[in-house]
């Protein structure tokens, strides 16, 4: 792990338990992640889904680490021809802590390989929406309607290692 | 290691405008930056500083750039801790962007030397004072108050 990891750090007010809950749960995930579908089993080894809005697997990944509602630590390895291959795995860790009537939320990305910045660009640029929208869910009710394509410099530097992009 | 830079990004359902005012205002600092408070009259070459709510000054330094609603460059130098303020000057930029559904608000500040304690500092602040903003403007009320600011 040379690579700094990406690291987004978020305050809600809300419960860690309700925050963990929209972190693993459908329902929630498809207002705030683009219409995509978290499916997480909660013990360690457990399937760690997320599905596109077609319902194709987007993300293939193991639960690593799951200490509800504190910690959720899971592979999250893109399901594009080769990506795992040529980039190593990817792991995920949300930590969930209480302060006072909120929480803090900390995303922390990090690769088993040393990758460049174009690769890592996609996370950087990805979780801000992500993690804002989750946020405005929790407390307003409603999510932010955020429209983003992945980076084309990701999606340059992808194929230029070899991934197959879909629709590239 | 880490990096002189901090850079974080929120997405806030808003207007330019009134993001431009809450990060502007005194009074609206206040309410989500734990009470503290920036003046200047947001001019190129104007003298800037944040003040605590007891009075004392907590940063200090000079507008550099500021085109309303979209961007203001701060140069920007800690006052309270001697051991920060002799980092010297960092600079933060701030710019507000309209995208589809939501504002986006993008914080970049910086240091010309390694392993910045100052930029360790601003790295655990911006967090807390952007999600308190965001909160601010979507709901009216703040995520977190100054007491949890101590104990965070």
């Amino acid at each position: 792990m040379s690579k700094p990891d990406t690291v987004y750090t978020i305050y809600i007010a809300s419960t860690p338990e309700r925050v963990f809950e929209a972190l693993t749960t459908a329902a929630y995930s498809k207002q705030y992640f683009f219409g995509f579908a978290v499916e997480c089993e909660l013990k360690v080894g457990g399937a760690f889904i997320i599905r596109t809005p077609d319902g194709s697997v987007h993300i293939d990944g193991k639960v690593l680490a799951c200490e509800p509602p504190n910690k959720l630590s899971v592979t999250w390895n893109v399901n594009w021809p080769g990506l795992v291959e040529k980039l190593g795995e990817t792991i995920v860790t949300y930590d969930i802590a209480q302060m006072g009537d909120s929480v803090r939320l900390t995303m922390t990305e990090s690769h088993e390989r040393d990758l460049p910045d174009d690769i890592l660009s996609g996370g950087r640029a990805g979780w801000p929406a992500i993690l804002s929208s989750l946020k405005s869910v929790l407390e307003t009710g409603k999510p932010l309607s955020v429209r983003m394509e992945p980076p084309v410099k990701m999606i340059a530097a992808l194929k230029a290692m070899g991934v197959t992009v879909p629709g590239g | 290691m880490s990096k002189p830079e901090f850079i974080y990004t929120t997405y806030i359902k808003t207007t330019p405008a009134k993001l431009w005012e809450a990060l502007t205002s005194r009074d609206a600092n206040k309410l989500y930056w734990f009470g503290a408070y920036q003046e200047s009259d947001w001019k190129p070459g104007s003298a800037w500083k944040i003040t605590y709510p007891d009075g004392r000054i907590m940063d200090s330094g000079e507008i550099l750039e500021c085109e309303k609603p979209k961007r203001i460059v701060i140069k920007w130098r800690n006052e309270w801790s001697s051991e920060l303020k002799a980092e010297g000057y960092s600079r933060c930029t701030m710019e507000i962007e309209q995208t589809d559904g939501a504002v986006k608000l993008t914080v970049m500040h910086s240091i010309d030397r390694p392993e910045s304690k100052f930029i360790g500092a601003v790295s655990g602040g911006w967090p807390k004072i952007l999600s308190n903003l965001k909160s601010l403007l979507e709901t009216g009320t703040v995520a977190l108050e100054s007491k949890e600011m101590k104990s965070a």
